[in-house]
């Protein structure tokens, strides 16, 4: 799209405001907007967490007490507070969009969104739980 | 003596000024009157060289979306009274460029989404006299909402990558090029995947979803941008997986 | 087809990574960030969380926790830098750091996955 409208007689002079960087501070529900995107840091953070937990294992056991040690660190538990409010204000957005971008229809008619989240919150629980079973429960 | 209330009118002259200002007016505040009623009331009895943009004053015909105390709202559909005791901020539309007062440039809108085609596009016409093409209420009510847009715009000046990115194709022009890929009696989904699924196009809406709160409607652009984000997605994958079919759309 | 763009590659690695972190991570994150760390819960010995992860199924959830999700991060923080701090211009900078990071993510993913003893 190129837009490539000129100066005419009868419009001599539009008036265009740029967009200022902070845009998304100058409003309660932009600045949540971009807290969810930033989420994406938080995402990042576990994938590397997840990621350093193999390497330890594969390491052998004092690696892995090691890596134990490490997240023990009080710098990494606020850093792990920060990004578990980050992670849960992500699985809490996805959940609630999830209805808008995939509308469900039964008989001709669209289902409400909350049946559609409804679901996503059960696979939560059920997931978190069976995850939970195994890491602990493996012992 | 009846109450008033204070309106903060964005006043741009381009003759007379580099950049807009505020005009503080004073009108009668009545319970039945509209933001669009209190700028008619300035422009035939305070100032009549207030400029802005109106027709029907009931929701229809889409001319009178403005900024509101910073939201775009219909004027003809937003009470005095919910602002009372004011003062109540009206300014042109956001990200558009501004013209006179409260009047935007929309040529641009209008380039949009007319690339999108939003009319039926068949690739066989049938003769009148076969009769029409029919559709069942279930298959009205597949694109049914998308429908109801007016193009107010309204959506365009709540959404942050429309004031971000000028090429950005748009809330209302997607949600009207859905309206129609989702009619049974249209062929042109493939005509429109091409322009839809550049980045200009639907990827570059990050779904903060702010065009569906703004929606006088209630035609919900968001959810329209993303149901056809996996849409293209499936038509990609398809054409990767079997380029050999020609990707039967619909 | 006028010009293939990648978008919807790229956007349903974006989707289909949100949903896995969405699922998975505040439970992990909530174990070992929080719940182990600070006592709430014993954390698994060596041995048992060992035999965990050499499961094929494991290594099979693990690849997709340490892949998908870095996708989505990084195709979501690729566009948090163009829209918060406006700097388009950078488009190929940025995409080559964001998309790159969670490439590599994923090919050490895969080679620490293969190797478990």
């Amino acid at each position: 799209m190129k837009q490539a409208h000129a100066y005419t007689l009868y419009r001599p002079k539009w008036y265009r405001k740029r967009v200022s960087t902070w845009w998304w501070a100058q409003q309660w529900r932009s600045f949540k907007f971009i807290l969810r995107e930033l989420s994406s840091i938080a995402v990042g953070y576990v994938g590397a967490m997840l990621l350093w937990m193999i390497w330890s294992l594969i390491q052998g056991p004092e690696s892995y007490a090691n890596f134990l040690a490490w997240l023990k660190s009080p710098l990494i538990i606020v850093m792990s507070l920060i990004a578990f409010g980050f992670v849960l204000y992500h699985s809490i957005t996805w959940f609630n969009l999830a209805p808008k971008a995939m509308p469900v229809r039964v008989g001709g008619k669209r289902l409400p969104e909350w049946m559609v989240a409804a679901p996503n919150y059960v696979a939560w629980i059920v997931v978190s739980a069976v995850v939970i079973w195994f890491v602990i429960g493996g012992k | 003596m009846a109450e008033t209330i204070r309106l903060d009118v964005a006043r741009y002259r381009p003759e007379q000024e580099g950049e807009p200002t505020f005009q503080s007016y004073e009108v009668p505040l009545r319970k039945e009157w509209v933001v669009l009623d209190a700028l008619n009331h300035i422009k035939d009895k305070v100032d009549g060289s207030l400029s802005y943009r109106w027709s029907c004053r009931m929701g229809v015909c889409g001319s009178c979306g403005m900024m509101v105390n910073g939201e775009p709202k219909l004027t003809c559909a937003t009470f005095l009274t919910h602002y009372a005791p004011g003062p109540i901020k009206v300014e042109p539309l956001r990200y558009f460029p501004i013209v006179r007062d409260l009047v935007v440039e929309i040529t641009d809108f209008m380039a949009k989404l007319k690339s999108v085609k939003p009319w039926i596009v068949r690739e066989d016409e049938k003769l009148v006299s076969e009769g029409e093409y029919l559709q069942t209420p279930a298959q009205l009510d597949q694109f049914k909402q998308f429908s109801m847009c007016i193009n107010c715009l309204c959506c365009y000046a709540a959404c942050p990558v429309v004031g971000l990115d000028q090429h950005f194709i748009g809330p209302a022009a997607i949600a009207l090029a859905q309206r129609y890929n989702l009619d049974s009696r249209d062929q042109g989904n493939e005509e429109r995947l091409d322009m839809l699924s550049q980045h200009e196009g639907i990827w570059g809406c990050t779904f903060n979803g702010e065009c569906s709160k703004a929606c006088p409607k209630n035609v919900d652009p968001a959810g329209a941008i993303q149901q056809y984000k996996i849409k293209a997605v499936t038509e990609w994958f398809k054409s990767v997986l079997m380029p050999w079919g020609k990707g039967g759309t619909k | 087809m006028a010009k293939r763009s990648n978008e919807p590659f790229l956007w349903s690695l974006f989707s289909s990574g949100g949903m896995i972190a969405a699922l998975m991570f505040p439970i992990l994150l909530f174990l070992f960030g929080l719940a182990f760390p600070l006592g709430w819960l014993e954390a698994p010995g060596y041995g048992s969380l060992l035999a965990l992860v050499r499961h094929p199924l494991t290594r099979l959830v693990l690849f997709g926790l340490c892949s998908l999700p870095l996708f989505h991060g990084a195709h979501r923080f690729r566009f948090t830098l163009y829209d918060g701090l406006q700097i388009k211009h950078l488009n190929e900078l940025i995409a080559v750091f964001c998309y790159g990071s969670a490439i590599a993510g994923t090919i050490l993913a895969a080679y620490l996955l293969w190797i478990i003893p």
